[in-house]
């Protein structure tokens, strides 16, 4: 039933312990940069409050400002695409660049573009598609997935871009200096910018009130391309909607500060109109968002504004790299918003976490995280993606622990073998022991020591 | 004061001593204390696996069990979460809530109900503390790095009251142990990776014991401790407390 | 049914019973602080530098000193420029491609982030600001705001067709998470405050 899972790949990736070392420090280093940040603002707590009140209430009015953002949209002349699913939308960007002749297209980070898989989709009918952002061009160069939201290629080391970019780029080889790499894309990719008629963009926030969206980078890409260019399409999923241009300054002050530590991001850019005689596409996409809306339990995952906090404070993900995922996004949140799309695929993500909590903590819009992660478990036993025999395991273990007597022979032979302990019970190689020691075991549990002490 | 005594499953059979550290301290702090002898679990082992629709007996169980106290205390913030969030008992609904509302872990317990100001206790040692999420973040017993909020720490609180012991810093205050319940054997790489890590932090410190509130993180991290033929040990908050000598 | 009255729809169905817009005007009360000190402190510890010059004249000294003013293409859209800059006017963008300096005024700036706002009432052009490969903004002391907050509450209703905050020069980490400053825009920005 389970093709690939998360303990699998993760297994693979500790065979390196070096590298996982090495991957666990550098998230750790930008959860603490995000500490450092948050802790300089005395309103934080209040501003994660706002911000979470706010998407709230977005998600419990959405229909009416998906309407109000269309309308003052349209009427500052940007045209407006909905999209039911990722093929539809693949569709529509494809249309667009087909009409106007357009046969390559620059891109800038979007998340919901890797989503429905619209590289592949354009790549197929002869569109190239070069994305600027400095990792996703690593990764793309690599034909690799990005192993997280906010740093494509945190996974790869200097080493390794440096001989990726000797191969296609003609840096010298053997140089793996960070100045010396960003340099060459930057050449890399300025003659893209130029000579683009077409660029992407994904789309951060878009404000109902006034039918602007609001685009962030660091590296300045997404402006770059999309100035440059005659056509400027943004994607965007529905529930990237916000009410008031006002309640921007709460998710920037947010956003960046919980992501990489910096005050904000270099640019934060607000469209609210095409430029001059040139066009502005928006496409709305919902590809199962909407029935995520439908989920009570899950519903406010579709407050993420993909900080990728959860992703650096998880010590899970850490330790086991974007890739073992296997999904499009990986982390703390990928684990509760996959499952939604398929089940089957991605039943092993949500107990790909201990539920220490940490997630829901840093979480710049108070996502209960690890609530989910619990009950995307409880629903994917009841729909039966679990293994039967885990299955038959816990209604044993249910058995005994509902009956005193049960319960109290079983102990015994758990002492000797720890065979039955709660923890370990679906495990008959007990991989407790590979890297771990087995309790000493006591003479005496408490409760026979209770009853030989205590009880007069 | 009518108290039960609740001691988890993996407690009563690998960790006696630290239940009667628990029985122990209770009693010198004039509580009445029973131990419930039907208790068997609190469930969360299925719950975590994503069973909870087969806790129901396990839940009529426990309700049986700590029905008729005043306080229902354990050595474990684990075990003491999940029934606070997840125990009911369709048949005795009341019942059900009562215990929720009057279960309580060992140090919250002492600091919150007993306030617990002196204590007969002397543990000349280094010790490191184990945070575990479930007692911190759970039962908000100390307060988390995450939050840009006031500190404090009631496990420390108590361990001020220990003479001579010395505590020492990490460099991760409050990571996951990564033991994480039935994680501990499905996801075993990532699971002993956190645990060497968190191991590796304290003993870089120098600690010769690691303590903590939670039984089942600090079994995770001695397994971890005596494959590596570690100095380093375990010792339950509760055994300190008690005045345990080493 | 088309997509939109899909999407429409299925939200209609599956969002929950409306829940309350929170007031979020108490996060415009802050602390009293130096507000150019603050906006200093911020910008220059993102690799911006901040000069504070009491004329025009005494940017231009700067620049030149900076720059080979004479042989470099600079632009800027203040005729107070005109003696090291010309105005752009031509019809195609693309034509700013080899521009070094470009000098830009702003409307105002944040302290607690060090963010310049600019929108197309300064510069119709909103490539301006990305392309040349060192940047410089004029900035009014007077024009500091605190947070965000402040700076939204400035901007308004306001109608522009594009505007952009703008904190630093044009930076990316993405490779094993070493800073580097002129990803793609600017690899320097200089911010005067006047
Ligand atoms: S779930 Fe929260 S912390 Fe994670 S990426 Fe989304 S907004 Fe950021």
């Amino acid at each position: 039933m389970k093709t690939i899972d998360h303990a699998a790949n993760s297994k693979v990736f500790n065979q390196d312990e070096d590298r996982v070392d090495w991957h666990d420090e550098t998230l750790w280093f930008i959860r603490q940069k995000r500490d450092k940040a948050s802790k300089q603002i005395p309103q934080w707590e209040a501003l994660r409050e706002a911000a979470s009140q706010i998407k709230n209430h977005t998600l419990s009015n959405l229909h009416n400002y998906l309407e109000e953002f269309e309308l003052n949209a349209k009427a500052n002349g940007i045209q407006i695409h909905w999209a039911k699913d990722a093929q539809e939308h693949n569709e529509i960007v494809y249309d667009l660049l087909a009409k106007q002749g357009i046969s390559k297209m620059v891109k800038s980070k979007s998340m919901l573009t890797e989503e429905c898989h619209l590289n592949h989709y354009l790549e197929d009918r002869g569109i190239e598609v070069i994305d600027s952002d400095l990792g996703e061009r690593i990764v793309q160069l690599a034909k690799e997935p990005p192993s997280h939201i906010v740093l494509p290629c945190i996974h790869k080391k200097k080493e390794e871009i440096g001989a990726l970019f000797h191969e296609h780029l003609g840096t010298p080889e053997g140089n793996a200096d960070p100045q010396v790499l960003t340099e060459a894309a930057r050449q890399h990719l300025r003659d893209v910018f130029l000579t683009r008629r077409a660029a992407l963009t994904g789309v951060n926030f878009a404000v109902a009130e006034t039918g602007e969206i609001v685009v962030c980078t660091n590296e300045g890409n997404a402006d770059l391309g999309v100035h440059l260019a005659d056509i400027h399409i943004a994607c965007m999923g529905i529930e990237k909607i916000i009410p008031k241009r006002g309640h921007l300054s709460v998710f920037l002050r947010l956003l960046a500060r919980s992501a990489t530590g910096q005050p904000v991001t270099t640019y934060s850019s607000h469209f609210a109109k095409p430029r001059k005689g040139k066009e502005l596409h928006i496409v709305l996409v919902d590809n199962g968002r909407t029935k995520q809306l439908g989920r009570p339990d899950f519903r406010n995952s579709l407050k993420c504004i993909r900080c990728s906090a959860c992703f650096n404070t998880c010590p899970v993900y850490r330790r086991s790299g974007g890739h073992s995922y296997h999904s499009v996004i990986a982390g703390p949140i990928g684990s509760i918003l996959s499952p939604n799309l398929d089940m089957a695929k991605h039943a092993d993500l949500p107990f790909a976490s201990t539920l220490c909590g940490s997630c829901s903590n840093v979480c710049p819009v108070k996502i209960d995280i690890h609530e989910q992660l619990y009950k995307w478990r409880q629903v994917l036993v009841k729909e039966g993606y679990v293994d039967a025999k885990k299955a038959l395991s816990m209604q044993l273990m249910a058995k005994t622990l509902a009956s005193p007597t049960l319960y109290h022979l079983a102990g015994k032979a758990a002492r000797t073998t720890l065979k039955y302990a709660p923890f370990i019970a679906q495990n008959r190689f007990n991989p407790w022991y590979h890297q771990r020691e087995m309790p000493a075991v006591p003479k005496s549990s408490f409760g026979e020591w209770y009853q030989k002490n205590r009880t007069k | 004061m009518k108290v039960a005594l609740f001691v988890p499953c993996y407690v009563d059979q690998f960790y006696p001593n630290v239940a009667i550290a628990t029985l122990e301290l209770l009693e010198k702090f004039g509580c009445e204390v029973s131990y419930p002898k039907n208790q068997t679990c609190c469930g969360q082992p299925m719950s975590n696996s994503g069973f909870e629709h087969l806790t129901s007996g396990c839940n009529k169980n426990f309700v049986e069990s700590f029905k008729g106290f005043d306080y229902i205390v354990a050595p474990s913030g684990s075990c003491v979460l999940h029934i606070k969030e997840h125990l009911h008992d369709e048949e005795h609904p009341s019942e059900a809530e009562k215990i929720s509302k009057t279960i309580y872990e060992l140090v919250s317990f002492l600091t919150d109900v007993l306030k617990v100001e002196h204590l007969e206790a002397s543990f000349p040692h280094k010790v490191g503390m184990h945070q575990s999420c479930h007692g911190q973040r759970g039962l908000k017993l100390s307060q988390m790095t995450e939050l840009n909020a006031p500190p404090f720490s009631k496990p420390q609180d108590l361990l001020n009251l220990v003479k001579d012991i010395e505590m020492i810093e990490l460099d991760r205050k409050d990571e996951c142990c990564g033991f994480g319940g039935t994680f501990c054997v499905a996801e075993e790489a990532v699971s002993a990776k956190m645990g060497v890590d968190r191991v590796n932090d304290h003993v870089r410190h120098h600690a010769e014991y690691i303590t903590g509130i939670d039984m089942s993180c600090l079994m995770h991290l001695e397994g971890i401790l005596r494959r590596q033929k570690s100095k380093t040990k375990i010792i339950h908050i509760a055994e300190i407390l008690n005045g345990r000598k080493a | 049914m088309n997509s939109r009255a899909c999407i429409l729809n299925a939200v209609k169905e599956n969002q929950p019973e409306l829940l309350a817009l929170p007031d979020i005007t108490h996060l415009l009360e802050v602390e009293n602080q130096d507000l150019v000190a603050e906006f200093t402190r911020v910008i220059e510890g993102i690799g911006a530098k901040v000069f504070q010059v009491n004329k025009y004249q005494e940017i231009i000294h700067h620049l030149k000193a900076d720059f080979e003013t004479e042989k470099v293409r600079v632009v800027s859209t203040l005729k107070e420029f005109d003696e090291i800059a010309k105005p752009f006017s031509g019809l195609d963008n693309h034509e700013l491609a080899d521009v070094e300096l470009m000098i830009l005024p702003t409307h105002f700036a944040v302290a607690e982030n060090g963010a310049s706002w600019v929108d197309d009432e300064l510069f119709k052009e909103r490539v301006l600001p990305f392309i040349p490969q060192h940047l410089v903004f004029i900035v009014e002391k007077e024009k500091i705001v605190p947070t965000m907050h402040h700076a939204y509450q400035l901007i308004g209703k306001k109608k522009y067709s594009y505007g952009t905050f703008i904190a630093g020069p044009s930076k990316t980490a993405d490779i094993e998470q070493s800073l580097v400053l002129g990803a793609h825009g600017p690899r320097s920005l200089r911010v005067f405050l006047v």
